[in-house]
């Protein structure tokens, strides 16, 4: 493995720090990183108390995902992977919005059409429409990033995927594009380590990740996932050297998913407790709690009232969420095509027909208005 | 007005979309300088520069991938996959991200790309350079395919395809690239996505056909003439969204029908046509639809003539219908 970029010293410290974060966003980075877990905790109570499918949780990569987020503008373009919801949560993405999409209700962006965990945000953050198979998004980034540049923009774009998406196609596809064309792209793997029940060393045989990034003729940099800092900075300098015109960079996030796959994974089939152990003493959300206190910027008094109100937003919106109705049936034909093609029109009016005729389907309540 | 050749209506069509539009940016393999393997690209570097038409890497999935991306930032990407036999890397792209975006960001995020590819043999290509892949993709809800038969439509649906909302795969008979002439006007003008196009009156015998194969039915439609049977030959071009009701119209008409592809039978395009005729005009058939198909069988190479449904297996398939 390359040498690791790590800002935060044992003792809660970061002297190397350079200031990117002012205060004010030091403590918003650390009220994401609790609002993801508060959104965790409260998806797990509702799938296994039977409410919702399916969620995936992100408990030890918060200090990834949103120290990412915080080196970006909402404007650059985001395309993330199912782990990575708290890049949103930090650009203001809201939590009901989010729960929407939890209950696939008649208020989530896919109109219930997606499993959930399956965002889509264009505003107040470009944050792309996750999809299920892996590395795909990738080769969207460096397309996206062309698109910025051809356009005279200076967005870039940010593509993260755990350390099982570098098997892709789409991996190898993306940064041959990226290198090729100078892309202003930003690979952030997330090296977890674990794809669902396969650890990293099944993964690749090479000496990590970052150091694919030299085949392909960009900068390779491995930073200590879980310190918001270190991954502030990387994704920082590797922004300003797209934004610059130098092109792409891969960055390696040594993190550790602390909890399963998703809700239907039982992590302890397979990962040794004292991995776990041993990573939970890096737990990321302490390790910034320590630097914020060591900073003068953290107390018990702001710790239980971030942890009250991240609790009151996500219980509340799923409150909100469990009470808005699901999709009506026209959902199932609608934005399949900008106009409705006649052969769809005849299929929902058969459904239509059907569920009049023989009850069975609910129709939503509403008439179809296609 | 002047005649072009089909790949010469293709060329102009990107030229005529370039000019007018300058989010349009074509990339693929060869595209650039050279002008592509089929010279469908020339003179689009030169002309527009090589931001807006360029060569890629040897990366299918990457390319339209790509196209995504670009797309859903304010491009309106045009690219090619060499020959349509490769396009299979880039299936979950297509089939997976493109056709899919729409529906699963609930509109907040579209691909409005086309992916333009030679298909279909006739060029002595074997078994990668001759596939006719249009059923994998008309089974694909969200994307649109689409397949030319003459100058005309080449150019008038491919500015067509450009201006869609949603993706398109565009496929061009290699067959007929050069083979085929006709009248194209200059400039700027489209044909719906969802129209078929009537290539010969008749009414004892109805053809359904697109692409490579329309010209091959023509000729075996005035061959049945000759016999005394009127042969109805419909191109079909927009495979995905089908204007069923005009297949249905025409099937109706006659009451016998003939569907013709190069592609293998089983599970092929001429299925979906055979089941909607048979599910909503029944009462009007006289005889069983027939399948004029390329076999069940990988393309092969040195046989390729026997493989293409020709004019003889068309003819003999017309005369089984009118007399059955």
């Amino acid at each position: 493995m390359t040498e690791m970029l790590t800002m935060f010293k044992a003792d809660g410290s970061a002297p190397d720090f350079n200031g990117a974060l002012d205060d004010k966003a030091l403590v918003h980075c650390y009220r994401t990183m609790l609002m993801v877990r508060a959104f965790d905790d409260i998806c797990m109570k509702l799938q296994r108390s039977g409410r919702i499918g399916f969620s995936i949780p992100n408990k030890g990569v918060e200090a990834t995902q949103v120290g990412a987020a915080s080196a970006l503008r909402a404007t650059d373009f985001f395309f993330p992977s199912y782990r990575d919801f708290g890049m949103a949560l930090h650009h203001g993405a809201k939590p009901v919005d989010m729960m929407h999409n939890m209950f696939g209700n008649a208020s989530d962006s896919a109109r219930g059409r997606q499993m959930s965990v399956h965002f889509s945000f264009t505003d107040p953050v470009r944050f792309f429409s996750i999809s299920s198979p892996i590395g795909t998004h990738l080769p969207h980034a460096v397309g996206a990033a062309y698109a910025a540049q051809a356009l005279g923009k200076d967005d870039v774009s940010l593509a993260s995927f755990g350390d099982g998406g570098t098997s892709s196609a789409g991996f190898h596809s993306a940064l041959n594009l990226a290198g090729v064309w100078k892309a202003p792209v930003i690979f952030l793997c997330q090296n977890n380590g674990w794809a669902i029940s396969l650890p990293s060393s099944g993964q690749t045989a090479s000496d990590g990740y970052a150091i694919k990034a030299k085949a392909y003729g960009m900068p390779g940099v491995t930073v200590d996932g879980n310190d918001l800092l270190a991954v502030n900075q990387a994704v920082g300098d590797a922004a300003k050297r797209a934004r610059g015109g130098e092109g792409p960079t891969l960055i390696e996030a040594y993190t550790y998913r602390m909890g399963g796959h998703s809700t239907s994974d039982d992590p302890t089939k397979y990962v040794p407790a004292e991995e776990l152990e041993k990573w939970a003493k890096k737990d990321p959300v302490l390790r910034m709690q320590r630097f914020l206190d060591k900073s003068g910027l953290w107390d018990e008094k702001l710790e239980e009232k971030l942890l009250t109100e991240c609790a009151d937003e996500v219980a509340q919106a799923a409150k909100v969420a469990e009470a808005t109705p699901g999709p009506t049936l026209e959902t199932i034909f609608s934005d399949v095509y900008e106009t409705l093609p006649l052969h769809l029109r005849r299929q929902g009016e058969q459904a239509f027909d059907l569920a009049e005729r023989k009850g069975g389907a609910d129709a939503g309540g509403g008439a179809f208005p296609l | 007005m002047r005649t072009l050749t089909l790949l010469q209506a293709v060329n102009d069509a990107l030229h005529t979309k370039m000019r007018e539009d300058e989010r349009v940016t074509v990339f693929g393999e060869d595209v650039g300088p050279k002008g592509g393997v089929f010279l469908a690209t020339e003179g689009l570097t030169q002309e527009f520069g090589k931001q807006r038409c360029f060569d890629t890497p040897l990366s299918e999935d990457g390319i339209v991938g790509a196209a995504v991306g670009m797309a859903v930032n304010g491009l309106l990407p045009v690219c090619e996959i060499q020959f349509q036999d490769f396009i299979f890397p880039a299936f979950d792209q297509i089939v997976s991200e493109a056709a899919k975006l729409r529906y699963r960001s609930g509109g907040q995020y579209t691909a409005p790309m086309v992916i333009r590819t030679p298909y279909g043999g006739g060029i002595r290509g074997g078994l990668y350079h001759s596939q006719s892949g249009e059923a994998y993709f008309a089974h694909t809800p969200g994307l649109k395919v689409v397949i030319p038969s003459t100058p005309h439509d080449a150019k008038g649906l491919l500015i067509a395809a450009i201006e869609d909302p949603d993706p398109v795969l565009f496929l061009e008979p290699k067959a007929l690239y050069r083979s085929v002439k006709g009248e194209v006007p200059e400039g700027r003008y489209s044909i719906d996505l969802s129209t078929v196009r009537t290539v010969r009156e008749g009414s004892d015998v109805t053809v359904f056909c697109y692409g490579a194969m329309v010209p091959v039915c023509e000729k075996a439609a005035a061959k049945a003439a000759e016999g005394g049977i009127e042969t109805h030959v419909m191109d079909l071009r927009t495979l995905l969204p089908l204007d069923e009701e005009a297949v249905l119209d025409a099937a109706r008409r006659t009451g016998r029908v003939v569907v013709v592809h190069e592609a293998p039978r089983f599970c092929g395009y001429g299925a979906e046509i055979s089941a909607l005729i048979a599910e909503n005009a029944i009462e009007y058939m006289e005889a069983p639809v027939r399948r004029v198909t390329g076999f069940d069988t990988p393309f092969p190479n040195t046989l390729e003539h026997h493989y293409m449904p020709d004019e003889r297996r068309v003819l003999d398939a017309i005369e089984g219908v009118a007399s059955f």
